[in-house]
């Protein structure tokens, strides 16, 4: 008991520490490039919906790890060197950005088709519209699911143990290499996962509660 | 071998990726197998009408679910020996990723099963069909259809997920490329090759799941 609050849990709280970094830091870009790439979709250009689109099936169809790994043996062929941290944050961006990406695109698809229409009947430019009519109520459509894959992006923090990020994985590994206590540590870092897990379902809820009433029913 | 990319090495590495992606492909249907029997089961249990049966595997799903896969398979890998249960790694990996993703199963299952109306029950009851009948003969069958997609999304998933077995030392194909990139110091091809491999083998499988869901789609309508 004395050696798992002396050893085990400043060890792993240190790792838990890195984990919260690399997720908070990680969500608003996820969050921005989600968002940007399937506003993009919407363009009136096709090579831009191209582009946005090849982007999207490529980092859904690549494995994460592999684009992880890509990313961290490959880009320094191309004379760029970045920080194992960055090359993390990176990875769990466009890879979480490309699926909230058709999160978003679904929910844009979802408004009825009849508040398009009433905006070009009130001569609104498309921006316009996408601003103040449609993704307003897109928004809120759009928030469980994007609960869904933040959870999802705070799990494939562990991935990034991989490339010798300090996380909470990393520190567990190491620790039971150090101790075999594989049953105590194991179990505490998987509880202060859930934990993480917990909190952050508890803040999707806030942000749901506080944003979620905007959804109109049916057909309008 | 100085420039960028190199068709010579490219050549020469591929012949050993192949049989690598073989291993991959085997970890996915193989976990895979197990989510759809262990997830069948676990949506069942936690259908239970004893709560000592729901409550439990209500709980232990959703802890599965919001941790890590890598941590469990390092917990799997490192723990059951130490309890006198001796695995290859890549049998751990496949334990592994088949317990994590049956808990994903079971949510599928139990949308599917809870879809099915109320009536079905309350037939088989006055019908006085055992539990294990209405689930088997009429229950079942009915759920399955809108599933289909669902778990074929999941069966995508698996495939992108079981690089992470390379951790604990499976020669599958990512591991198999971080071998060939430290031994001759060229990541540059094989890492790629591999992106090539998973890019290709999940646009056909989609592709694939997108063709079975019409199909039914049509069955059902007839």
């Amino acid at each position: 008991m004395e050696q798992i609050l002396t050893q085990y849990m400043p060890a792993l709280l240190a790792g838990a520490w890195i984990t919260v970094q690399l997720t908070v830091v990680s969500i608003p870009l996820a969050l921005v490039i989600g968002f940007g790439s399937a506003l993009l979709r919407q363009s009136d250009w096709w090579i831009v919906r191209a582009v946005s689109a090849t982007y999207v099936e490529f980092f859904r169809g690549t494995s994460e790890l592999v684009q992880l790994f890509w990313l961290f043996y490959v880009l320094p062929y191309f004379g760029i060197r970045l920080e194992p941290f960055t090359v993390g944050v990176l990875t769990l961006g466009l890879n979480l950005g490309a699926y909230g990406s058709e999160v978003v695109r679904g929910a844009i698809l979802a408004v009825p088709r009849g508040q398009y229409e009433a905006c070009t009947a009130i001569n609104m430019s498309k921006w316009r519209a996408m601003r103040r009519v449609i993704l307003p109520q897109a928004i809120p459509l759009s928030i469980p699911p994007w609960g869904n894959l933040l959870i999802q992006l705070l799990k494939s923090t562990a991935l990034l143990s991989l490339i010798t990020i300090h996380e909470l994985t990393f520190q567990a590994d190491q620790l039971n290499n150090d101790t075999f206590e594989t049953t105590t540590i194991f179990s505490l870092a998987l509880l202060l996962y859930l934990i993480m897990a917990l909190i952050l379902t508890f803040c999707v809820r806030l942000v749901e509660r506080r944003f979620g009433g905007y959804v109109i029913e049916g057909d309008v | 071998m100085n420039n960028l990319w190199s068709w010579e090495f490219t050549w020469q590495v591929l012949p050993t990726l192949v049989p690598a992606l073989g291993v991959t492909i085997y970890v996915t249907l193989a976990s895979f197998a197990i989510a759809l029997v262990l997830g069948l089961l676990f949506a069942i249990m936690r259908r239970s009408e004893s709560r000592w049966l729901s409550m439990p595997t209500a709980g232990f799903v959703e802890a599965v679910r919001s941790t890590p896969e890598l941590i469990q398979i390092y917990f799997l890998y490192f723990a059951l020996p130490q309890y006198g249960i001796l695995m290859s790694a890549l049998m751990t990996g496949i334990l592994g990723l088949g317990v994590h993703y049956a808990c994903y199963c079971s949510e599928v299952y139990r949308a599917g099963l809870d879809g099915v109306p109320q009536g079905q029950l309350e037939a088989a009851a006055s019908l006085n069909l055992s539990t294990f009948r209405t689930y088997k003969d009429v229950i079942i069958p009915q759920a399955i259809p809108p599933m289909v997609p669902a778990l074929g999304n999941y069966l995508i998933v698996m495939f992108k997920i079981t690089p992470i077995l390379a951790a604990i030392a499976v020669v599958e194909v990512m591991r198999q490329a971080l071998n060939i990139g430290s031994h001759n110091f060229r990541y540059i091809e094989p890492i790629t090759i591999v992106g090539i491999f998973f890019l290709v083998l999940s646009l056909i499988s989609a592709a694939g799941i997108r063709y079975i869901e019409r199909w039914l789609h049509y069955k059902i309508l007839e």
